[in-house]
């Protein structure tokens, strides 16, 4: 009993991580209908400044995390100005086609200013274990949950009460009636994909302080994709749970069944949700059938 | 009325020579390996199975306009089929034939979740698929033998057995002659009118009669039939099936193809597939020009090429959309419409 509620407790902080990086994916299918398909990339990135930061240019992490996010803010911003905003308007295959190719370009870009080899990012988070009770939870992954928990919050609280939380929401609903309310729209675009390229950053960095970092880090898009689809794709609360879900599901097939069947699962539980319920859990707008 | 008489009419300017081009490129190609040495006529065959791939991709996502991410798992698909089909002795035709079918039913498996669902799904489904064919490829080792991967037996029809580059060279042009030739002959039938349309506008599509989500599958389906006979043909040539051949980046890549040559365009799947194969070599070339010893380098030209690929889907998007096609209509002065 005891090592599966270990499992579980694992399972849900390594889910917020994913969760984390789904919802940077929701915040800009919400605001401008793109999906993303670079984000995994993203978070590798992120991860690999603050490597440079510390590791090649020996800052402390003080100073490296904020040149970090500064770094990811400012590729997220280069992205949807230079890469997508002269897209506007075109079917959304070409978007994706878009985001796959700049998701090549830069985990070639990681790969050649890199390497290959799978490296470990300096210690940010501590390592000792933590005990509740008579579980052992990994440090990296208990500091991390928390750090995500916090980042989670912060953000809702600000997502639902700040004046550009509330101007993104409208953009998310309405983009005419947005602008008619003096709203920047493109402004609006921009600010999301900075959001997200910092939730991104956030993601990353934890995700590779507990894995380790490699261009492939960038894999983890699949499990993010999962929960995205398992929340809804326009719910920004729900990923939350679905991160959870996802979490404990391949944390408890990954002990049970081996690491392969874990990588094999968000494969399948992506093609589930299509078939059984393709709005997810939260999703509240309808799907689109044919 | 005035459509029929225009087709009918003798166009005036370049499309006069066309027989004449046809012709010459006839003898070139049946003429090929007599004037190249073995490396000229090891790259045309590679050329030639590319270009059967990227015509396949150019039908699901030029013609019908729907998004596949995973190619590379459907020719990956067709390659296992045929080297555990010719590893149990079974004929070659039969073995592609086989490995074609195969690619068809994964394509209807994949595609069926993904297609009555407007919107990325499609996208996403492939791309699972992407990731979900490489672990089984790797994992499942009691059939693919894991990352080792296959080694397939010379292939010989009749009696006559395809050991020399020259001889696969023959093996695969009558494939993507007919590939190409199938490919645009589609598109002057019901069902290939009808993937355009679908492209088009799906609702209206469906008014005129047409049932939108049987020809979705039906396109994403052929351009993984076409990839399951690339990657038979593959596996034949390279004599070699590992699970490295078909990740996501050899997807990057026929996408890339597609994207350079030009979306539903059949001389734009030609000279996508001649322009990608022959780009690495390019790069290999002009990286032992800079640096005199490249074997240290392979991994930094792996990842570059991958950035590369990349980097010239993001181009053609932005700059010319009708890929290379495109830019040889607008040098030759005149607009080409596609479909």
């Amino acid at each position: 009993m005891a090592l599966i509620l270990e499992l579980c407790l694992i399972g849900i902080a390594s889910g917020s991580i994913y969760a984390i990086g789904a919802m940077g994916f929701v915040l800009i299918y919400k605001s401008s209908g793109i999906f993303n398909f670079a984000m995994g990339e993203m978070m590798m990135i992120g991860a690999y400044f603050l490597y440079t930061g510390m590791v090649i240019f020996g800052l402390s992490l003080y100073a490296a995390l904020p040149l970090a996010l500064l770094a990811s803010a400012l590729l997220a911003a280069g992205m949807e100005r230079w890469l997508l905003r002269p897209l506007l308007g075109q079917p959304h295959e070409v978007m994706i086609m878009v985001l796959f190719g700049a998701g090549a370009m830069l985990r070639g870009i990681a790969g050649m200013v890199w390497g290959h080899d799978i490296l470990r990012l300096p210690e940010i988070l501590p390592r000792k274990p933590v005990f509740i009770g008579d579980i052992l939870i990994p440090g990296t992954l208990f500091w991390g949950f928390l750090m995500m928990i916090a980042i989670f919050g912060g953000f809702i609280v600000y997502y639902r009460f700040s004046r550009t939380g509330v101007a993104i929401r409208a953009t998310a609903d309405d983009q005419t009636t947005a602008e008619c309310m003096g709203i920047n729209i493109r402004g609006m675009f921009l600010f999301t994909w900075v959001m997200a390229g910092l939730l991104a950053t956030a993601a990353g960095i934890v995700g590779a302080s507990v894995n380790g970092l490699s261009p492939y880090l960038g894999n983890v898009a699949l499990e993010v994709i999962a929960v995205v689809l398992l929340a809804g794709l326009t719910s920004i609360g729900g990923t939350l749970l679905a991160g959870a879900i996802v979490g404990v599901m391949l944390t408890l097939i990954g002990f049970y069944l081996g690491g392969a069947f874990q990588q094999f699962m968000p494969y399948l539980l992506v093609l589930l949700v299509m078939i059984v319920r393709p709005r997810g859990l939260f999703g509240t707008k309808l799907v689109e059938r044919i | 009325m005035s459509a029929a008489t225009e087709s009918a009419m003798p166009k005036p300017g370049p499309a006069m020579f066309k027989p004449a081009i046809y012709a010459a490129l006839g003898i070139l190609v049946i003429a090929w390996p007599s004037i190249g040495n073995d490396y000229l006529t090891y790259m045309a065959t590679l050329i030639l199975i590319n270009v059967i791939a990227v015509v396949g991709l150019n039908i699901t996502v030029g013609y019908a306009g729907l998004l596949s991410l995973g190619h590379a798992a459907f020719l990956g698909v067709g390659a296992y089929t045929a080297a555990l089909l010719l590893i149990a002795g079974v004929p070659l035709p039969l073995t592609i034939a086989a490995a074609a079918v195969t690619s068809f039913c994964f394509g209807i498996l994949f595609g069926l979740p993904a297609v009555r669902i407007k919107g990325v799904h499609l996208a996403i489904s492939t791309l699972a698929l992407q990731f979900g064919f490489f672990f089984v490829a790797q994992r499942w080792v009691a059939v693919t033998n894991g990352d080792n991967g296959l080694q397939t037996p010379q292939a010989s029809l009749f009696g006559f057995v395809f050991n020399t580059d020259e001889r696969l060279y023959f093996l695969v042009l009558p494939f993507a002659v007919l590939a190409c030739v199938a490919g645009s002959n589609l598109f002057k039938t019901r069902v290939g009118r009808a993937f355009v349309a679908v492209r088009e506008r799906d609702y209206a599509a469906e008014v005129l009669g047409v049932n939108v989500i049987w020809t979705k599958l039906l396109a994403f389906a052929v351009g993984a039939a076409y990839a399951g006979i690339a990657g038979a043909l593959l596996a034949i040539f390279l004599r070699l099936v590992n699970p490295d051949q078909f990740l996501v980046s050899v997807s990057v890549f026929y996408l890339t193809a597609v994207l350079v040559g030009g979306r539903g365009s059949m001389l734009g799947s030609i000279l996508g597939a001649v322009f990608m194969t022959l780009l690495p070599e390019m790069l290999r070339v002009g990286a032992s020009a800079i640096v005199s010893d490249v074997s240290g380098y392979v991994g930094f030209l792996a990842t570059a090429r991958e950035f590369l690929f990349g980097a010239l889907i993001v181009i053609f998007l932005h700059v010319d959309p009708r890929g290379l096609v495109g830019i040889i209509g607008k040098l030759g002065g005149r607009i080409e419409f596609r479909g």
